[in-house]
Formats: structure tokens, C-alpha cells, sequence
């Protein structure tokens, strides 16, 4: 175990680097700098700017002393908001995404199971078919629509809600609503085919025959065996929802890291960039990570082969 | 077993019906003092602002959002009135010398920091030399506003290391002098500029003074007293202020969301007071449905910006002034205003844009717009002259960029079109990311660019002396010795008539002789605003004042 783990660690490692610096260089390869706008810093001026941020080096120095800092921690100060750290901007900013992701992947775990559950246990029958229905434009409507959708609907129209804003607890149900809808539908599936081919197998047949009751075959022997595809496709999902949706936190005025992201590439923020990126991928590889090792738990059939071949 | 399933499914429909119902619950409690779709009682007012301000140091700032904010917690020595004159601001009065090289402002003894402390003239004095400081950092990208005063260019370029050769100086607590480079009509307007506003002497050394509201100390109306990033900035009435009893909003609500079409559904469910520009925007597809709907609160006001396509004069076909002519006047501005922007846009054949000042009346009013005229018959002369000067049978390629914007693309589209329908030129439209698109406009790898100029000051000069041969912001390869020294004289003299004479003269070569840029529409402000939001300004440029505002 420990030993699979300290690989697992290494390559996580190797990736980050790998990540770091195919960053770097593609988005110092874009044309532009954080000092332009419509109107132009006179040159000097420009000139003293890329002096401060040390700009005016040559690349690879740039890198160098970047990953420098990295090392020591030091993620730098942004370039266009100024005074503001990098580090500032990531905790600041983390936490609404935090908050709305977990709540959305709580609902879409439970929601998720629980029709494809349904679904599966009703198989060919009326709510099986409203299940997979819903399923069906959960994963065919995209979330900004949705969201505009919710939007004009529950707020606008029937006064519900808030359009914007995250200050209350009612300001959440929209944006999870929106968020939670596509993993809704695809966690539906998945548990609905996974407990199909489970409520089938001998083995419930056997447990069935010996008069095992409902509950103890259902949570015992079908759930556990048929959630197992829903916890591969949690992790990668829970990494992905955290990092914050770009288009919710647009639509509904939600001050998450997502929108810093695409800002800061809009505004070629170096420092800020580099900073995102590199907590997206720490938080996607535990994601991973995470996921492995909950799987052999889950499934003991896994065996913790990948330290020692490769 | 049936009943079993059952359960599972009455789970299911519990979990699913409860958040709706527990939401429906908690808004009985939260919407009365939200009020609903009743008018608000509280003195407060809520917009929204399309992105986070990236700093509210007023030294470094230099784009609209910012100045929005800034200007309602920093006030200047003068401050900008409703109808667009000089008001007393932290200066009780001021005299200008006879030649416009020296004014001297005496300060109002009961203006205070929103920490109490006095404003003196020495924060201002303190404020102008750390914007010009050659090791400010990071070096502020507006300290060219200050060059009008004596040596600040020099000071701030290092050709002059002492400070004290700046012409600004604090005779005593309560008098700031300052002494001009050229005599500039119109410094006293500048003194309600955000560069122009003094900083408390608390922020020396701290750079991320400005970003936390118990160190952001202002002697503003205002004072922040809350900021999320990327979600509200909460701004509450400074009681330090010194005119406190003409500030009548308690507070000031500002959202951030880059979402026209959340912000119009935030405006009509209640939840903004105002909308749309200069801080955020009106889906324009929208326009004419919300002419219908809300036409009472629908606000619309010519704003001085132009818009405009430039020519690269150094690359071919355009190097060649008639082919240039010939493709400003092919097209119909009336139309594009009309039936794409629809925001009541005025058409433009001149550079600049209604709402300046000039000698006595606005510029454009004393040297009317008539530099050229749509006229496709002439066009159609002109081009065919310029391809037989050049030698060419058929047109090279062309391509028109456009920073990606989907008012910028219609309108793109559209000229294109009109170019091929009544000039027969087939003319490529690429959109680019707005980095690239800088760019490549910058380094003039374009051949037709997009291009837009908003004033930086109530004056000609500001859309005027960008034209200059070694101007920054001339993206067009134009360089005129005539021109460059139309300019010179411009600054160099006092007389206001011989100034806006000169000025009108480089605006003609500019747009006449030369057809270096070509004007499409002069722009204006499209807002919504709730018709109990009572006393709201827009300046000549569109920014927004509402720190006389009240809510009735």
C-alpha cells in the first residue's frame, strides 16, 4: 500500500512539473502582455512596467526564477489587479466555488443514485422511462441554458428566487440546480445499467432464495456493487465542479475561482495563470489519487499491483 | 418487496420536492425586507459592474470600472457638477494666473480623510510625486496626465532626479501650487481626474493598500466597507465627508457579473436599480424589446467616443489615399445605427465626437462634421483612380479585424457587405481574441482594424494629438509634419480660438485629406434606470455619478 501510494505520489509530481512548464511556455507563446488596452502605455513607460515584472528577461530566465518561487511557495503578485497576491486571490476566490461544487455534488450523488436506482428496480416501467427521459435532456441541455432557463423562470417570473447574487441560502438552489443536472442524468444511467446487471447476477439470485430481506440485499449486495462505476466517475466529476464552473459563476454573479481563471487569460495575468493552473492541477491529481484508493475499498477484486512492474 | 420499492420511491419524491418547498418557505421571511417588486425604502442604490475594478488606487488607475469606484470614495480639488462645470471639491477656490501657467488652490479646511484626519494640500502634493516617481512600482500607466505640470514628464521619464523641480508644491497646509508646462485650457477640469486626487500618507510603503477596506482610507463621499471578489463591492456614506449633508444614499450596492442577459433580468426582477453603461451593458439584441416594455426608464445619452475603422497607410491597397476614400464613403452609417447598433448612435464623418468643448459652444457644434460625404458614385471614381495610380486590375486581398465582440462582428459583417454591394470588393472579416487583435493592430499586421476612443479630458485635444507621428496610440503607420506641427502650436499657445483653429485644421487632414481613420458612429449610453432613483448624472463621457443621487 505504501509503496503504491509513494509511486502514485512521484507521478504525481512528474506531471505537475510537465504541467508547470508546458503552461508556461504556451501562454507566454500568446501574443499580447498584461499592460495592454485600448488606450497604450507610452513606451517608457511599458519599458519600466516589463522591468518591474521582469518581463524583460529572456524566457527561459523567467522560467528558471519562476519555478524558483514555486519551490519556496511564493506564487507572486498579479499583474493587472494590483496589490493583490496570487495566493489572495486563489483562497479568496476558492471558497464560493468550494461551497457550490460540494453542495452540487452531493445533490447529484444522491439525486443520481436514487433515480438510477429507481430506474433500475422499475426497469421498463413508467418511472423507469420518466428517469431515463429526464436523464435523457439533463445530459443534452447545456448548463448555461438551463441556468438561463431557471433564471428567467424561478426568478424573473415567478419571483422566487434571486437572479444573481450568493449572499443567502437561497441564492445556492439555482446555481446547484444548473450545476447538478448533467451529473444528475449521467449518474442515473450509470447506476441504472451497473444495478441492472447486478439485480441479475446469481449471486442475488442466491441471496433472493435464502430469504434475505429486502433491505440487507439492496444496501448489502446491490448498491455496493453497483455504485462502483458512479465512484470512477465521481472523482474526476468532483475535481471538475470544484475548480468552479466558468459559465455558472458567469451567469449567476457568483465571485468563484472559475471566473478568475478566464480572466486572467483575457488579461494575460502571468503570475495569476500560472497560480490557477497549478491548483487545478494539484486538486484534479488528489481527485485521482483519492479515487484509487477509495476504489480498492470499495472493490476489493483490485490488487495494488502498479508500484512494483512498472 | 413491492412496498419496499415504494418507500424508495416516496424517498425520492421527498428529497426531490423538499429543497423546492424549503425554498419556498424561506423566501416569506427574506422577501419582506427585500420588499419584492415594491419600491425599495432604504436610501440605497444597486448597479452592477461588468468585472472586478483591478485596483482602486486612484494613481494606477485607468479603465471605467475603476473610476467609478474611486471617484465616489476620493474626491479632487474640484469636483465635476451636474451640468458639467468646475464645483468646489476639496479646493474652496483658485486663481490662474494671467499667462495659464500658475494656479493656486486653497483648500477647505474641513475636509477630512474618512479616518478624520485633515486633507491638506500636502497629500496632494504627496499624491502627484508618488504617481511621477521614476521607482513607483508598479510604474502607473496614467502618470502621463500629470506631464501638463512643470517637469513632471522629466521627473518621470528620470531626466530630472530631484523631485522638488516638479511644479507642485504645498505653500502650507491649506495652499497647493502648481505650475504648468504649457498653459492648458483645460487643467481645472483634470482636477476632478482620478490621477489627480490626492492618496493619504498611509499608504506609502503598503502596496496592497487599496485592496482591503480598513486601509483603504478616501476622502470621498463614500468609503468602501465591503469587497468580494468577483461577486459586490459594498460602498456606505463617509460621515467625514465634508458636504455629508448633500450625500442622501445610505449605501451603494455594486455586483459584479459579465452577463448582459443576467444583468437585464436582475434590473427588471428588482434587484439593480440601474444598468447597462458605463459599467455594464444592455444585450443590444434586446433593444427593441425593451423600448417596448420599459421605455420610461430606458435612458439614452450621446457620450464623446467615436468608433471607428483605421487603415494601415503603410500596407497595400490602403497606402493609397482615394482607395482609402472610396471605402469610407461606401457605406451607409445611417443604416448600421439604425438597424444593428439601434441604441441611438450618431452617424460620424468626423473624428471628434459631439459633447467637447470648444471656443464658446461644443467643437462639434462650431466645426461641423462635414469632411466627406457617403456618395457611391464618387466612391466608385475614386477607387477606380486609386487602382489606376497604384497600376492594380483587381484589388489585393483585404481583411478587416475585429477584437471577438458580437456587436463588432454585425457591424463588421454588414460594412463588408455594403463594400461588395457597392464597390464590388470582396473583403475577408476576421474576428481575433482582444490580445492578439492589440497586437496585431500595434505592430500594424493588419490591413483594416476596428478601433474605438473615448475622451481622457473635456477637450479636441485628447482624439487630436494621438495622430501624431510618434503618437502611441497611432496604429496606422500616418505620419505628417504638417499635422505634428498643427499640434505643437496647439499646445504652445493660450488663445482658445487660435487652439480649436489649429486643432480644426489637423482634424481635416486627419479625416479629409488623409482618410486615415474612418468615423462610423458616434457612440452613446444605453442604461436602464427605476424611476425612483432620483438626481443621477452622466458626464460628457458617460461615467456615472450617483453620490448626489437618492432614492424617492
Amino acid at each position: 500500500m505504501l509503496r503504491y501510494v509513494a509511486s502514485k505520489f512521484f507521478y504525481m509530481l512528474v506531471s505537475l512539473f510537465i504541467l508547470i512548464s508546458a503552461t508556461f511556455f504556451l501562454m507566454k507563446a500568446i501574443p499580447g502582455d498584461p499592460f495592454m488596452g485600448e488606450k497604450k502605455p507610452s513606451p517608457e513607460i511599458l519599458a519600466r512596467l516589463m522591468e518591474q515584472y521582469d518581463l524583460d528577461k529572456p524566457l527561459f530566465q523567467q522560467y528558471t526564477k519562476y519555478l524558483g518561487n514555486i519551490v519556496q511557495g511564493d506564487f507572486g503578485l498579479s499583474m493587472k489587479k494590483q496589490g493583490q497576491s496570487v495566493t489572495d486571490i486563489i483562497v479568496d476566490t476558492f471558497g464560493p466555488s468550494l461551497r457550490l461544487g460540494l453542495i452540487a455534488i452531493v445533490v447529484s450523488v444522491i439525486v443520481g443514485v436514487l433515480l438510477g436506482m429507481l430506474a433500475a428496480l422499475y426497469h421498463r416501467k413508467l418511472i423507469d422511462n420518466i428517469a431515463m427521459i429526464v436523464s435523457v435532456l439533463g445530459i443534452a441541455v447545456p448548463s448555461f441554458v438551463l441556468a438561463s432557463l431557471l433564471q428567467y423562470l424561478l426568478a424573473e417570473k415567478a419571483g422566487i428566487f434571486n437572479v444573481m447574487g450568493f449572499e443567502g441560502p437561497l441564492d445556492y438552489v439555482l446555481p446547484v440546480m444548473a450545476l447538478s443536472a448533467q451529473p444528475i442524468a449521467f449518474i442515473a444511467r450509470l447506476t441504472r445499467s451497473s444495478m441492472l446487471e447486478v439485480l441479475h447476477s446469481d449471486y442475488i439470485k442466491t441471496a433472493k432464495a435464502k430469504g434475505l430481506n429486502w433491505f440487507a440485499i439492496m444496501f448489502r449486495h446491490v448498491i455496493r456493487n453497483g455504485i462502483l462505476p458512479v465512484v470512477t466517475y465521481v472523482g474526476p466529476m468532483t475535481a471538475n465542479i470544484i475548480t468552479g464552473s466558468v459559465v455558472i459563476e458567469q451567469i449567476f454573479g457568483i465571485g468563484g475561482i472559475g471566473k478568475q481563471f478566464v480572466e486572467s487569460i483575457t488579461n494575460r495575468d502571468y503570475t495569476v495563470i500560472m497560480g490557477i493552473t497549478i491548483f487545478y492541477g494539484i486538486l484534479l491529481m488528489l481527485a485521482r489519487f483519492i479515487t484509487d484508493i477509495v476504489y480498492i475499498f470499495v472493490d476489493p477484486r483490485i490488487k495494488l499491483t502498479g508500484g512494483k512492474e512498472r | 418487496m413491492k412496498k419496499h420499492k415504494k418507500l424508495l420511491l416516496l424517498m425520492t419524491l421527498i428529497l426531490a420536492f423538499s429543497s423546492v418547498l424549503a425554498a419556498c418557505g424561506a423566501d416569506k421571511n427574506e422577501g419582506a425586507d427585500n420588499g419584492g417588486t415594491d419600491k425599495p425604502k432604504e436610501q440605497v442604490f444597486r448597479m452592477n459592474l461588468a468585472s472586478d475594478p483591478p485596483t482602486l488606487d486612484p494613481g494606477l488607475a485607468q479603465d471605467n470600472t475603476s473610476n467609478t469606484v474611486i471617484s465616489s470614495v476620493f474626491e479632487g480639488l474640484v469636483r465635476k457638477g451636474a451640468d458639467g462645470t468646475e464645483e468646489q471639491g476639496v479646493a474652496e477656490k483658485w486663481d490662474i494666473s494671467e499667462d495659464g501657467l500658475k494656479y493656486v488652490f486653497t483648500l477647505r479646511q474641513d475636509a477630512k480623510w474618512s479616518n478624520g484626519d485633515p486633507v491638506t494640500a500636502k497629500d496632494f502634493e504627496y499624491a502627484w510625486k508618488r504617481v511621477l516617481d521614476p521607482n513607483f512600482t508598479p510604474a502607473s500607466p496614467y502618470a502621463y496626465q500629470l506631464y501638463y505640470i512643470k517637469n513632471a514628464e522629466a521627473y518621470n521619464l528620470g531626466d530630472i532626479k530631484d523631485a522638488n523641480e516638479v511644479g507642485v508644491k504645498a505653500t502650507d497646509d491649506y495652499t497647493l501650487e502648481v505650475t504648468l508646462e504649457n498653459p492648458t485650457p483645460y487643467f481645472l477640469s483634470l482636477m476632478s481626474f482620478q490621477t489627480y486626487f490626492p492618496v493619504h500618507s498611509s499608504v506609502e510603503g503598503n502596496a496592497s493598500w487599496a485592496t482591503k477596506p480598513d486601509t483603504l482610507i478616501g476622502n470621498g463621499p463614500f468609503k468602501v466597507s465591503q469587497m468580494t471578489k468577483g461577486q459586490k463591492i459594498e460602498l456606505v456614506k463617509n460621515d467625514q465627508y465634508w458636504d455629508k449633508d448633500s450625500i442622501k444614499l445610505e449605501k451603494v450596492q455594486m455586483s459584479i457579473v459579465n452577463s448582459s442577459a443576467t444583468e437585464l433580468s436582475s434590473y427588471r426582477n428588482d434587484e439593480l436599480d440601474y444598468a447597462g453603461h458605463p459599467t455594464g451593458n444592455i444585450p443590444t439584441d434586446q433593444l427593441s424589446a425593451i423600448k417596448k416594455e420599459l421605455g420610461d426608464e430606458l435612458m439614452i445619452k450621446g457620450i464623446s467616443s467615436t468608433y471607428f475603422y483605421i487603415f494601415n497607410t503603410t500596407e497595400e491597397p490602403f497606402d493609397n489615399v482615394n482607395i482609402r476614400k472610396a471605402f469610407s464613403m461606401a457605406i451607409d452609417r445611417k443604416a448600421i445605427v439604425e438597424k444593428i447598433t439601434q441604441g441611438g448612435q450618431i452617424p460620424a464623418f468626423g473624428f471628434v465626437p459631439p459633447g467637447i468643448k470648444g471656443e464658446s459652444d461644443e467643437y462639434r457644434t462650431e466645426v461641423p462634421d462635414t469632411y466627406f460625404q457617403e456618395n457611391l458614385e464618387e466612391a466608385k471614381k475614386l477607387l477606380e483612380q486609386g487602382m489606376k495610380e497604384k497600376g492594380y486590375t483587381t484589388l489585393p486581398e483585404v481583411t478587416l479585424i475585429h477584437n471577438s465582440d458580437d456587436n463588432h462582428k454585425k457591424i463588421a459583417l454588414a460594412i463588408s457587405d455594403m463594400w461588395k454591394n457597392n464597390l464590388g470588393v470582396n473583403v475577408k472579416v476576421q474576428n481575433q481574441e482582444w490580445g492578439v487583435f492589440l497586437k496585431n493592430r500595434t505592430d500594424l499586421n493588419y490591413q483594416i482594424a476596428r478601433s474605438g476612443w473615448g475622451a481622457d479630458y473635456n477637450d479636441p485635444m485628447t482624439y487630436i494629438d494621438m495622430w501624431t507621428s510618434n503618437g502611441g496610440n497611432n496604429d496606422t503607420g500616418f505620419k505628417n509634419e504638417e499635422y505634428d506641427k498643427l499640434v505643437k502650436d496647439a499646445y504652445a499657445t493660450s488663445d482658445n480660438a487660435k487652439r480649436m483653429e489649429l486643432m480644426s485644421k489637423a482634424e481635416k487632414i486627419l479625416v479629409q485629406d488623409n482618410q486615415v481613420v474612418m468615423p462610423i458612429y458616434y457612440y452613446s449610453s444605453v442604461s436602464l434606470v427605476k424611476p425612483w432613483v432620483k438626481n443621477l448624472h452622466l458626464d460628457y463621457k458617460g461615467d456615472i455619478d450617483f453620490t448626489r443621487a437618492y432614492i424617492e
